[in-house]
């Protein structure tokens, strides 16, 4: 019985006290994994094998190559990673501030049980309810454009609309700096405070503090979470939906409408080829956050 | 420190009008009554409107069983991981990042394709109502999710004492997991459930290239076109709904935290 | 009781830092009440006192971290209320993990003067001249989480000296550390302290460790200076029933003649190696516990007069727990 709970936490290098032992208490993972498997990996594979077959079955790279060369293709992917890298990068930076003038606040103070409990609720609700927030606000007749318009600001008049690029990148921030907030929160509480009254008592000002120490200690977690931003707002494809019904050119809305058979038959294929572009993109993200977490890794506390 | 206050307060500031706005735009513009004047019909609304109310039930269903499923994989995961697999605490950790990258609207072209193309019992049964075919799916969106809440929730609570205790005390397992565990991060669970419910009433990429269209957000989506009143009400009230939830799981928590801090802790170094 | 022992010749700006009614209230907490201290120019001070009595508050107020809510510290002379905590020209060792963790040991040395706007050579020199002084000549490339505790701590504090500050602040430097290097960098920061000539504040809740570095011990309770004397004179006669109880071990016992004498109306204090074990005319007792201490052993007995801590030099024959034996003040 205390075989079984006598692993340290600390050790997960020692030698496992009998092989066979860890194999049956690997079992325990099993369900997990195979959950993992069957539910993520069966849709992949499929999106895999579609987009290296004909619509009669036979083995082609035409898919890929059309999902790639065709230019209403290269417009959406343009489009789509303009849109999450600005957007990454704006959600990144404002979220950093927001978190850490939050953790400022006592920790048990309203101020923060409000931003932490609406970001989670805001970075994973997305989709449906917040395009129809921004219509709105923002929409033709829109509470915020008719405030603006009444304060001698006229959003339409200078060519400005919700269901554009710049509208929906004003839209995806609202969900990226929620998230933003949740992923660099514990790096910014693992700032010890010793550091910042080391390097005061050394003479360094608050700026000197935060440019050779916070921020260096900073950067591996800063550009992780900025990357799985990026992923997040290229995957992102239900706000896009709601706010503009397919209008703009995006990666998801090719898929969905090469899917859909809105454009010819036979293009499922090349959805499944632009839904396999997506995953390698997100692939290169995905192995980019796993090395600088790595790094993160190497400052946190002992 | 003056100077500091003052930047602390235009990001707060700046974030409270860019969060605020389009909120209050929703709640105006949903309170707009059709004759002019401000009223709650488009609240009302769903009680007479059937197609709206199956829809509801259809995903609250989905929800339920969805939250139920993905706790029933990650509790005993994440706490089999902290006990017996350590090293692997940073997979699972990658792990939570999926659900925010992966794109539905992928996970919906490879399962089109086997809707499409492939037959069998296995595979009628899976697709025969948005139920069967949509939660499995929607538990994958939401483990990783989940899993970072409850082991969030692990870390704060001596998991291994607890569970050392309960089984010197002569309680199998599944006892100790359930009797001992599971109501001290309770929080946590119900925050994990609580996101799940976020995340099914707010997808509508793969119930929509699937077809399975009598979920609440397409229906959601749907009477925009013909009354858009009733769609913002409808999605502002499940946006506050599930934001009230995980504020008062919040609190509670925190109450709880709190008693089991003011204990003396057997971990504090006493000099 | 407050007892600051301040000679008349010593006037204020012979103290290299001095704390004048210093208090410092957190909502309902008294943390520090009416502190008065002086540290005399040169000399190792350590602030003694139980977790929570205010010392690492008192460090903090000096370092300029915090305010204090009345009072006046002075560092040369000079009150520097109002000064900031990176003017204060004051050298901080924390307890554990203040080293920046992007920098190797020898940048973290150099971090001060760098902020002095010392250039870059003089500073590479003048930082491996402190990391062979501590002892790491070899480990300035190093980055702290390649450190030992032991080590970290040595470079936090050529990181502290690095900029010759007027007065050396060292928050339970040492209480982090396995036994063994705690003993040892203890020794060493003592030696480092009296070959540099340096002020040094000393905060620590090991009593023996007080004891054994400073010149002067301080002992704080409760936010309120207890006594401030030399430790061989805080150890002999402790001003306050707290300090006997706080630094080793006192019995209080009857006494008639300088015997134990069970119904005398004369009582003093004895510490536990005062006491002999087995004496011809002693007060007889049982033995409760016997604790084996290396070169001693203490037993607790039980007399007529109470239970009775004694320090026994180890040798064969001593009576184990349950026997019967006789105790004496000794000499
Ligand atoms: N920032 C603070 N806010 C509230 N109370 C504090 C704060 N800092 C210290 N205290 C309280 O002041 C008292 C003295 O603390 P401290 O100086 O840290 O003690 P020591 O270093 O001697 O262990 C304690 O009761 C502590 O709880
Ligand atoms: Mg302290």
């Amino acid at each position: 019985m205390s075989s079984l709970l006598d692993t340290p936490t600390a050790a997960p290098d020692a030698p496992a006290a009998r092989p066979e032992r860890r194999w049956r208490a690997a079992l325990g993972l099993l369900p997990f994994a195979l959950y993992f498997l069957v539910f993520l990996g069966g849709p992949l594979y499929f999106v895999i094998s579609g987009a290296f077959t004909d619509a009669d079955g036979r083995p082609t790279l035409g898919n890929l190559v059309a999902s790639l060369m065709s230019p209403q293709y290269l417009l959406a992917f343009r489009q789509s990673l303009l849109l999450s890298a600005v957007t990454a990068v704006i959600g990144a930076v404002f979220g950093t501030f927001l978190a850490q003038a939050v953790l400022t606040a006592r920790p048990r103070s309203p101020l923060r049980r409000t931003v932490s409990t609406a970001s989670g609720v805001l970075a994973y609700f997305g989709g449906v309810p917040l395009a129809f927030a921004f219509i709105a606000a923002l929409g033709q007749t829109g509470l915020a454009t008719a405030w603006l318009r009444s304060a001698g600001i006229d959003l339409y008049a200078s060519g400005f609309r919700i269901d554009s690029l710049t509208g929906l990148a004003l839209t995806y921030v609202y969900f990226q700096i929620p998230l933003m907030v949740i992923l660099i929160t514990p790096a910014l509480e693992g700032l010890l405070p010793q550091w910042r009254e080391a390097a005061e008592n050394l003479g360094a000002s608050a700026w000197s503090y935060w440019r050779l120490v916070a921020l260096p200690v900073l950067a591996p977690a800063f550009a992780g979470a900025t990357l799985v931003l990026f992923g997040n707002a290229f995957a992102a494809y239900a706000t896009a939906l709601a706010l503009t019904s397919g209008s703009i050119p995006l990666v998801p809305t090719a898929i969905a409408s090469a899917l859909s058979g809105n454009v010819l038959v036979g293009q499922a294929n090349v959805g499944l080829a632009l839904g396999l572009d997506m995953v390698v993109v997100i692939a290169i993200v995905m192995v980019a956050y796993l090395w600088l977490q790595r790094r993160a890794a190497r400052w946190s506390r002992r | 420190m003056t100077r500091g206050r003052r930047w602390r307060v235009v990001v707060l500031a700046l974030a409270a009008l860019y969060f605020l706005v389009p909120l209050v735009a929703s709640a105006e513009f949903s309170l707009r009554a059709p004759g002019g004047g401000y009223g709650v019909a488009n609240y009302t609304r769903i009680a007479e409107d059937p197609v709206l109310l199956s829809a509801l039930f259809t995903s609250l269903r989905i929800a339920v069983l969805t939250a139920v499923i993905v706790l029933l994989l990650v509790v005993p995961t994440a706490v089999w991981v902290r006990l017996r697999f350590p090293s692997l605490a940073a997979v699972l950790e990658s792990a939570t990042i999926l659900p925010i990258v992966i794109p539905p609207v992928v996970m919906a072209a490879g399962i089109a394709f086997v809707q499409a193309n492939l037959g069998g019992p296995v595979f009628r049964a899976l697709f025969d109502s948005s139920t069967s075919a949509l939660t499995p799916f929607y538990v994958i969106l939401a483990l990783p999710f989940a899993y970072r809440a409850v082991d969030n929730g692990l870390a704060a609570i001596p998991l291994r004492t607890l569970v050392e205790a309960a089984r010197n005390l002569g309680a199998g397992m599944t006892t100790a997991l359930v009797r001992v565990i599971l109501p001290a991060i309770r929080s946590a669970v119900l925050g994990a459930a609580f996101l799940t419910l976020a995340l099914v009433l707010g997808e509508i990429v793969i119930a929509r290239i699937l077809l399975y269209t009598d979920t609440f957000p397409i229906a959601v989506v749907e009477t925009g076109r013909s009354a858009a009143g009733v769609s913002v009400a409808l999605s502002l009230a499940s946006l506050l709904l599930t934001w009230v939830l995980l504020l008062a799981v919040s609190f509670v928590g925190g109450r709880r935290r709190r008693s089991l801090r003011s204990r003396p802790s057997v971990r504090r170094r006493t000099p | 009781m407050t007892a600051v022992q301040k000679s008349p010749a010593e006037t204020a700006t012979d103290a290299a830092v001095e704390f004048r009614g210093v208090s410092r209230v957190f909502g309902e907490t008294r943390a520090l009440d009416g502190l008065d201290l002086a540290l005399r120019r040169g000399e190792l001070l350590a602030l003694l006192g139980p977790s929570g009595c205010g010392k690492t508050t008192a460090l903090r107020l000096l370092a300029g971290f915090d305010r204090p809510t009345s009072g006046e510290i002075r560092i040369d002379g000079r009150d520097v209320t109002g000064v900031p905590a990176s003017k204060r020209d004051t050298g901080m060792v924390f307890q554990a993990y203040s080293l920046f963790p992007t920098m190797t040991a020898a940048e973290n040395v150099a971090f001060g003067l760098r902020m002095r706007k010392v250039g870059g050579a003089e500073r590479g020199r003048r930082a491996a001249e402190l990391l062979e002084l501590v002892g790491l000549g070899d480990r300035g490339g190093s980055y702290p989480h390649e450190l030992s505790g032991g080590q970290q701590q040595r470079v936090a504090l050529a990181r502290a000296l690095a900029v010759r500050p007027s007065v050396l602040l060292l928050d339970e430097p040492l209480s982090a550390l396995d036994a063994r290097v705690r003993v040892q960098l203890r020794d060493e920061i003592r030696r480092l302290q009296l070959a540099e000539g340096i002020t040094t504040l000393f905060v620590t809740h090991d009593q023996s460790e007080a004891l054994a570095v400073a010149d002067r011990v301080a002992v704080l309770n409760a936010g309120r200076m207890e006594q401030v004397d030399v430790p061989q004179e805080v150890y002999a006669r402790p001003a306050t029933p707290f300090v006997a109880e706080f630094v080793g071990v006192m019995n209080t016992v009857p006494v008639s003649g300088g015997r134990i004498t069970p119904g005398a109306a004369e009582t003093t204090q004895v510490r536990p190696e005062a006491l002999l074990v087995g004496a011809p005319d002693g007060l007889a007792g049982t033995v409760l516990t016997s604790t084996f201490l290396g070169p001693v052993t203490r037993l607790v007995i039980r007399t007529e007069v109470g239970e009775l801590t004694a320090d026994a030099v180890t040798r064969p024959g001593l009576p184990a727990i349950g026997e019967h034996t006789t105790v004496q003040i000794s000499g």
